[in-house]
């Protein structure tokens, strides 16, 4: 072995290491959440660095106190993907085909809609609920939500469906299948790994999303899991453990998202910066 | 943007397959049921994009108030909205608040996340594994990292002040987020935080793009890696960088949920934003044509940016569509 690939393989290791310090740096944080989480006696007073006993009980406090919550935040979210993929699906369809006039400037549009403040959508969007008595509803929350999800599904769609060759519609078309038909019946298959992608972003949005689940409910009838920890924090600052395990399993999309869709983050992170 | 067109497998360009696509259809009636795919998602982007944008400025001229919503009367009254909200007090602070905490953010997200994008262009052991973990910080929900540092930023039980204690460095305890000298800047660290994966993961992005060759070329001429950062990296990376801090600005300028849950906007409104004021004039004070006004402000701010945006997007947008 030649002394220059000996020190090469000694720097490699140097880096490594040096990128295991910036990690540990870096999610100390969401240690800490765990940590905290995983010590039952965790009060008031200070917490161990260490769960040397851990117990589950904080997870039973936050899934009795907080459970109804993470269940409005999962359907809430599920709802929002529905509607947000089959706006975007068909629409990105027709951008990336259809050479429609004008197609590049609802492109443009579609990315500049991402830049307009979520508080200001809430603002007005509060007061056009409150006349059509969508304040405090499932429905209401879902619309909403569907809104941040939407230009980055729509873009994201639109760059896979341009790669899909018009010969394979125009053949079914042939076989008999209207334009719509010949869409559901070849076009949403073969674009399958991108709406999973977009749906999974929309997913993280919606269940990430504070602003409208702040502005749009008055009640506590649809109180997703954003909202129920702002609250309980509020409430129960003497219970940090409950609190931190409520924040551990609201990370838990966050989380699968991370180990399933690893190599799409990037594209969503541009997509979703921001929402 | 390009990202989305390198992220996207093989995009070509829309006229290869939109020019087969127009010489097909002839008639009016196949031209109108290709519009159909479209219209419900431009009916939608008009309901909750464009509506709110026109509904705010409508909003900004009308009297509000708690009775409002029993009565359905909201008056118009001018420019009153515009000159409460101009000679509130509130006001000027959170414009002054949201200009140090958006360049403050900013100016931290972005050079920490360049080092660690420089860092991890590296080729070692584990760089693609941790690069990947980095991330969690910016998927998990903000209110709730928000959350975690007030436990961990508490100035009697946080951990932060244990363990300066412990090392010796505090007698007291730092007040971080109770004291309104320190409170913004405790956010500004806490959302530096939260920033890093995106600035990192674009700016890595834009590092992979530069091509090795310069590299070689500059270290045959035996410039020093200071050098070569300057020479080749940054003014070949400066594309990047725009869509970053713009990117960066415009979702940093109208933050909420973050102070929301970290300081409620306090101690002694030490931390309002546009963003918090906006939320606090139109959804605790009721006063929804203050809150359009505040809200207008933020649009204009953004507007602004968002121009600069396309801009130096334009070639990239060009060629990614």
């Amino acid at each position: 072995m030649n002394p220059n690939s000996n020190r090469r393989r000694l720097r490699a290791s140097w880096n490594t290491t040096a990128a295991l310090l910036i990690l540990a740096v870096l999610l100390f944080p969401v240690y800490w959440m765990l940590n905290t989480a995983l010590q039952p006696e965790s009060s008031v007073a200070a917490t161990e660095w260490f769960p040397a006993s851990p117990g589950l009980e904080n997870f039973d406090t936050a899934f009795s106190s907080q459970g109804g919550s993470l269940l409005t935040s999962f359907v809430v979210a599920l709802g929002a993907v529905a509607v947000c993929l089959s706006l975007a699906a068909p629409a990105a369809y027709g951008l990336a085909q259809f050479g429609l006039r004008g197609g590049q400037g609802i492109v443009f549009t579609t990315l500049i809609t991402q830049m307009v403040p979520g508080i200001v959508i809430a603002n007005a969007l509060y007061s056009a609920y409150a006349e059509l008595g969508l304040v405090n509803s499932y429905l209401g929350l879902i619309l909403a939500d569907a809104s941040l999800g939407l230009p980055f599904a729509i873009v994201l769609l639109r760059a896979f469906m341009v790669s899909i060759p018009n010969e394979v519609v125009e053949a079914a078309m042939v076989d008999g299948a209207n334009r719509f038909t010949a869409f559901v019946r070849i076009v949403l298959p073969m674009s399958r790994n991108a709406l999973i992608t977009a749906g999974l972003f929309t997913f993280l949005f919606a269940w990430s999303d504070f602003m409208f689940a702040l502005t749009l409910n008055t009640t506590d009838d649809v109180k997703p899991i954003t909202l129920g920890i702002y609250q309980f924090v509020g409430a129960h600052v003497s219970d940090w453990g409950a609190v931190m395990a409520t924040a551990v399993l609201s990370a838990v999309p966050a989380a699968i998202l991370l180990v399933v869709a690893q190599k799409y983050i990037s594209a969503g992170i541009t997509g979703g910066s921001i929402k | 943007m390009s990202t989305f067109a390198s992220t996207a497998p093989a995009t070509k360009t829309s006229g290869s397959s939109a020019a087969p696509a127009r010489a097909g259809s002839g008639t009016r009636r196949r031209g109108l049921l290709r519009w159909l795919f479209v219209a419900p998602a431009l009916a939608y982007m008009a309901l909750f994009f464009g509506y709110p944008l026109v509904r705010n400025i409508v909003m900004s001229f009308q009297h509000y108030t708690p009775k409002t919503y029993f009565t359905g009367e909201a008056p118009f009254n001018g420019l009153d909205n515009w000159r409460a909200v101009f000679s509130n007090e509130l006001f000027a602070g959170s414009l002054w608040h949201t200009a140090l905490f958006t360049a403050g953010s900013l100016l931290g997200q972005f050079t920490i996340g360049l080092a660690l994008a420089v860092f991890f262009s590296r080729r070692f052991r584990l760089s693609g594994l941790v690069r990947a973990i980095l991330l969690l910080p910016w998927l998990v929900p903000m209110v709730v990292s928000a959350v975690v540092w007030r436990r961990i930023l508490d100035q009697d039980h946080g951990m932060l002040n244990s363990a300066l204690h412990a090392v010796g460095l505090t007698e007291g305890g730092v007040p971080w987020l109770s004291s309104p000298g320190v409170a913004l800047l405790s956010a500004i660290m806490v959302n530096i935080w939260i920033g890093i994966p995106f600035n990192m993961v674009i700016l890595y992005g834009g590092l992979q793009e530069i091509p090795r060759e310069l590299y070689e070329a500059s270290s045959l001429d035996g410039a020093s890696p200071w050098r070569t950062f300057r020479s080749i990296t940054l003014p070949l990376l400066r594309p990047v960088v725009t869509v970053v801090l713009v990117l960066g600005f415009m979702s940093t300028v109208k933050i909420l949920d973050l102070i929301l849950a970290l300081t409620s906007g306090g101690p002694a409104d030490s931390t309002q934003t546009l963003g918090t004021v906006t939320y606090q004039l139109s959804f605790l004070q009721l006063d929804f044509g203050q809150g359009a006004v505040v809200g207008n402000v933020l649009i204009l701010i953004s507007a602004v940016f968002a121009v600069l945006y396309l801009r130096a997007n334009r070639a990239d947008f060009g060629k990614g569509q």
